[in-house]
């Protein structure tokens, strides 16, 4: 119905091209069902979630890295949260991880990801008008804007936001007698997540949806560009796992709230035996990692499909091994769904299932490492052009390199017994998903600026936010590998009692200093993007020379994308620098007739399908009739 | 020392800023809000000096940086992986600095040859770049390599992995460590029997902080300690659980970590090789202790919650133990809960004072007032 309703509209654009003013500034910038506004609005969303998100950790790292210093000028900021002496209140610094990490992850690096850059390139990639369905997906920027509200305002709420780590285990988070993290808090951290989630999954669907219904005629399978089958993929790995959260969530909420025992047994907490048995803790960490590691591809894959795309342009060079890719973003799909029993080593689940585990996760490098060894090949003999989504994807690179080879290290679960829940898994999971998502997200941002806006961001200063950023986060990362390997255990509000004498006092100053600089340096990203926004250079049709089919598209796209057809495509994505061309790139919607001069001797063959595939804008223009 | 580092950091950043802001005045001028820029902006601005200066940036990174991440590995290195003491612990620590020789060498590899690639392959006006899009040896070489070197990996870390998480010796030495917010307590099997007996959380209260059953007679002889005092060279088995919420057993030095669960009892075997005094002589500092800490997050307390670990010659722990009164004895009221069949057995560890007894027969519940130590 949406769907009519929606094609409706493209065509009414079609036929009176001057007749936009019919929607309202609610329908055309709030309620949109624009594909392309609804990128913006996650984008947004997500860099002022990015930025909460930071400063929450800017206030854990000076307790880290300044534990003696008094803190009487946050009170304005933090009121009661700052104890008479001056310090941090211990509940709160647990409270601030917490939303450190549930923003990062969630709200930033999957909404802000994939809910800005599936919304936008996928209709413009694979040559659709919009999503399958409008409706849905302006239900799921919704469903996310509220779940949004309720976690910011859990950050106002008197017993603190929810303080158990961003994993929330129970009993501590079943208990509101056992912490102030688990009271009010928590409450609304569950509620906003079952939306979330909700969110996640009318995207996901409908990313899928389109994926596979809406490509324009010639866009086989094979010639999709590797963002959007690395969108495909995180899609998928959400609708099968983030229904298992909900399921975790749920228990969780009957178990605060009804009395129930999914996860609770034999305790005696307060002076008072509680009368749940039968429940096992336990369960709920397999439930929240069955999601819990698919996530981490979820917002990695759309930052490695981001990352193939820009490579492959600014190298000037085709993707080096476009299957090989596609296969290794499958196997770590696949991967993905069995493997999340990895951050149980250590919590007394039976020893051999532990083995298990540990052969399937280091299975997941071996894909991992043809990626990297892939880009790494795609630069060799390039020529390479640094525009600041190059350099971001290049640092992506080598952030997935640093922190996925520490990731061999953790996933064998006899080392694991002394690193786990130490700095060392901090650091890892910081430069391989943290900062490398991160990094997907920035480069992404920088190249498709141009499309979403129809106006260039100012470059020098995107080198200077890349190089104080890729350093920044070495310099915060790096060293607190060490910190780990001496056995310092994460979450802890202070090392006084653990071992003062060793404690890397200097050390975590240092980071925290580091830690502040980079998140300086982002105010600089921050001014940039909105200032280029308004006052940014014109942007040319295609400013860096790509082949996708978006820059095919006007400068300012309406609502529907292309004004008369939509382009065919008769080739891949990646045909730059091909021997004997005139240009260094040949855009995906030009026939192999039209360049005899570079056609390799199956693609001559292929000059016969251009009928075919030309024969197919009918019934593809009968998709968007109803 | 480690101001050094701060103080490189903040050269390093300045430095860059300097560059950077410079790159920024030195290309001021493309700008204007609304004009479109010229036919082939993609081309001119790569071959242009930022271009040219981002590609040095790109080799001189790499070589600052590994500069600072080899002195200050070399810096921090006393403090990693504290002095191991457990015989398993040997074996980790062995394998864990294999494994980061053989990353370090991916890493290092993989790295240079980005960063190199990066800088060597710059944009230059009038060269092209070489259309490779697939070789198939080369990806099945780079596919079979690390698949073997993980296969190496996995096998060898398997065989510890299955040694240390193998049932327990019939012989070991039997400890509960019990976490609540935000200590530890452990109970030990007594002189007499060397078994823990029962217990059950519905028989807590202020008396009795563990609940310990005293319908069970292997309890008779127990008692509680809020210090975890082991044998060295002998194995040692840990049977863990939680009062209230999810805590974590982690002995830094003996490489020991396992979750406690509520209602779900874990265990942990272990063999010391060192005993506190060694480890005093060893480290020269006479006031070392080995202790237990908490890495489950499990409320405010959590960072503080920990236990002092001591390990003994077997001897001398075998006469400690002598010494130590079974908890019945140091809190009479608990003959209480004793069942009327056992009393008799549970008198034996009742000092005198028959008073005591009676009082205690009476009501468990009136004689809360006595003080357990």
């Amino acid at each position: 119905m949406a769907t009519a309703q929606l094609t409706q509209e493209v065509h009414a654009h079609e036929e009176h091209e001057h007749e936009h003013h019919e929607l309202g500034f609610i329908r055309k910038y709030i309620f949109s069902e624009d594909h392309k506004t609804i990128a913006k609005q996650y984008l947004i969303s997500g860099i002022l979630w990015a930025f909460i998100g930071g400063l929450l950790s800017m206030l854990f790292r000076l307790q880290l890295g300044f534990p003696n210093m008094k803190l009487e000028w946050l009170r304005p900021l933090l009121g009661g949260w700052i104890e008479e002496g001056g310090k941090l209140d211990p509940q709160f610094y647990l409270a601030l991880v917490t939303m450190h990490g549930t923003i990062m992850v969630f709200f930033v690096l999957t909404a802000g990801l994939s809910g800005t850059f599936s919304n936008f390139l996928i209709p413009l990639q694979v040559g659709a008008r919009d999503m399958a369905s409008g409706f849905l997906n302006m239900l799921s920027y919704w469903f996310f804007f509220v779940s949004s509200v309720i976690m910011f305002g859990s950050l106002f709420v008197e017993t603190g936001p929810a303080g158990g780590g961003w994993v929330v285990y129970p009993p501590l988070s079943a208990l509101p007698q056992a912490a102030d993290g688990s009271k009010l808090g928590l409450t609304l951290w569950l509620v906003s997540m079952a939306l979330f989630i909700v969110s996640q999954l009318l995207g996901g669907i409908n990313y899928v949806t389109t994926i596979i219904n809406l490509r324009t005629r010639g866009m086989s399978f094979t010639k999709l560009p590797l963002t959007i089958w690395a969108f495909m993929f995180t899609a998928i790995l959400g609708i099968l796992s983030f229904p298992v959260l909900f399921s975790a969530v749920l228990l969780l909420v009957f178990d605060r709230t009804f009395g129930t025992s999914f996860y609770l047994s034999e305790i005696y907490v307060n002076g008072e035996a509680l009368p749940n048995v039968g429940g096992s803790a336990i369960l709920y960490q397999h439930l929240f990692w069955f999601l819990g590691h698919p996530e981490v591809y979820i917002v990695l894959l759309p930052a490695l499909g981001i990352t193939s795309e820009i490579i492959a342009t600014n190298a000037r060079k085709p993707i080096f091994g476009y299957r090989a890719m596609i296969g290794s973003l499958m196997g770590i799909t696949l991967l993905a769904f069995i493997v999340w029993a990895h951050h149980m080593f250590v919590t007394g689940m039976n020893p051999f299932l532990g083995s298990v585990f540990m052969f399937l996760t280091l299975i997941i490098a071996v894909p991992s490492a043809v990626k990297a060894f892939n880009y790494i090949t795609t630069l060799w003999r390039g020529n390479i052009v640094f525009t600041p989504a190059m350099l971001f994807s290049i640092g992506l690179v080598s952030f997935f390199i640093s922190g996925g080879l520490t990731g061999i290290i953790l996933g064998n679960s006899a080392l694991d017994i002394q690193l786990h829940d130490t700095y060392f898994v901090v650091a890892h999971f910081h430069l391989v998903m943290g900062s490398a998502s991160f990094f997907g997200l920035m480069a992404g941002v920088y190249h498709w600026f141009p499309k979403m806006f129809g106006r260039m961001m100012n470059e020098k200063m995107g080198y200077v936010h890349f190089w104080l950023t890729f350093v920044g986060i070495y310099l915060i990362f790096f060293p607190m590998h060490y910190i780990g390997i001496a056995g310092f255990p994460r979450r802890y509000y202070s090392f006084t009692t653990y071992d003062a004498a060793n404690s890397f006092a200097d050390m975590n100053m240092f980071i925290s200093i580091a830690a502040m600089i980079t998140f300086g340096a982002q105010i600089l990203f921050a001014w940039n993007f909105f200032y280029s926004m308004f006052r940014g250079r014109k942007a040319p049709q295609n400013p860096w020379h790509s082949n996708t089919l978006e820059w095919t598209a006007p400068i300012h796209p309406e609502h529907g994308n292309w004004p008369g057809e939509i382009p065919a495509a008769y080739r891949w994505p990646y045909d730059y620098s091909k021997p004997g061309a005139k240009e260094d790139f040949i855009p995906q919607n030009v026939p192999y007739s039209a360049t005899p001069e570079s056609n390799l001797p199956h693609e001559n063959e292929q000059i016969a399908m251009e009928k075919e595939i030309e024969g197919m804008i009918d019934s593809q223009n009968e998709t968007y009739k109803h | 020392m480690e101001y050094i580092v701060g103080l490189l950091a903040v050269v390093f950043l300045a430095l860059t800023i300097v560059v950077l802001s410079r790159i920024v005045t030195l290309a001021k001028g493309v700008g204007g809000s609304n004009k479109v820029a010229s036919d082939n902006p993609y081309e001119e601005r790569a071959a242009g000096t930022s271009n040219r200066i981002n590609a040095w940036l790109m080799l001189i990174f790499p070589i600052l940086g590994t500069a600072a991440a080899v002195w200050s590995f070399m810096e921090s290195r006393p403090k990693f992986l504290p002095e191991a003491a457990s015989e398993h612990g040997i074996l980790t620590d062995n394998m864990f600095w294999i494994s980061m020789s053989v990353i370090t060498i991916a890493f290092a590899i993989t790295n240079a040859l980005l960063f190199y690639f990066a800088f060597k392959y710059r944009y230059k006006a009038g060269r092209n770049a070489v259309f490779y899009p697939v070789n198939h040896r080369l990806e099945l070489i780079w596919t079979v390599i690390p698949a073997i070197v993980m296969a190496v990996l996995v096998f060898t870390g398997w065989r510890v992995w299955r040694d240390i998480t193998a049932q327990a010796p019939e012989n070991a030495y039997v400890f509960e460590v019990v976490g609540k917010q935000f200590n530890w307590v452990t109970r030990y099997a007594g002189a007499d029997d060397s078994k823990l007996g029962n217990y059950n959380f519905k028989l807590i209260d202020e008396t009795n902080e563990l609940g310990i059953d005293y319908a069970d007679q292997a309890s008779f002889d127990d008692f509680t300690s809020n210090q975890l005092r082991i044998p060295k060279g002998v194995p040692v088995l840990l049977k863990i659980r939680a009062k209230d919420v999810l805590h974590s057993v982690f002995i830094p030095h003996l490489r020991v970590k396992m979750d406690a669960v509520p209602g779900m009892p874990t265990k942990f075997w272990f063999v010391a090789t060192k005993t506190t005094e060694e480890m005093r002589n060893e480290t020269g500092n006479p006031d070392f202790n080995y202790q237990v800490n908490c890495t489950e997050v499990c409320g405010e307390g959590h960072f503080s919650m920990k236990m002092q670990l001591v390990i003994d010659e077997v001897e001398d722990y075998k006469a400690w133990v002598a010494t130590q009164k079974p908890l019945l004895t140091s809190n009479p009221t608990l003959l209480a809960r004793v069942p009327e069949n056992l009393k008799a057995r549970a008198m034996k560890y009742i000092e005198s004072a028959p008073s005591d007894s009676t009082s205690a027969a009476t009501g468990g519940a009136a004689a809360t007032g006595v003080s357990l130590k």
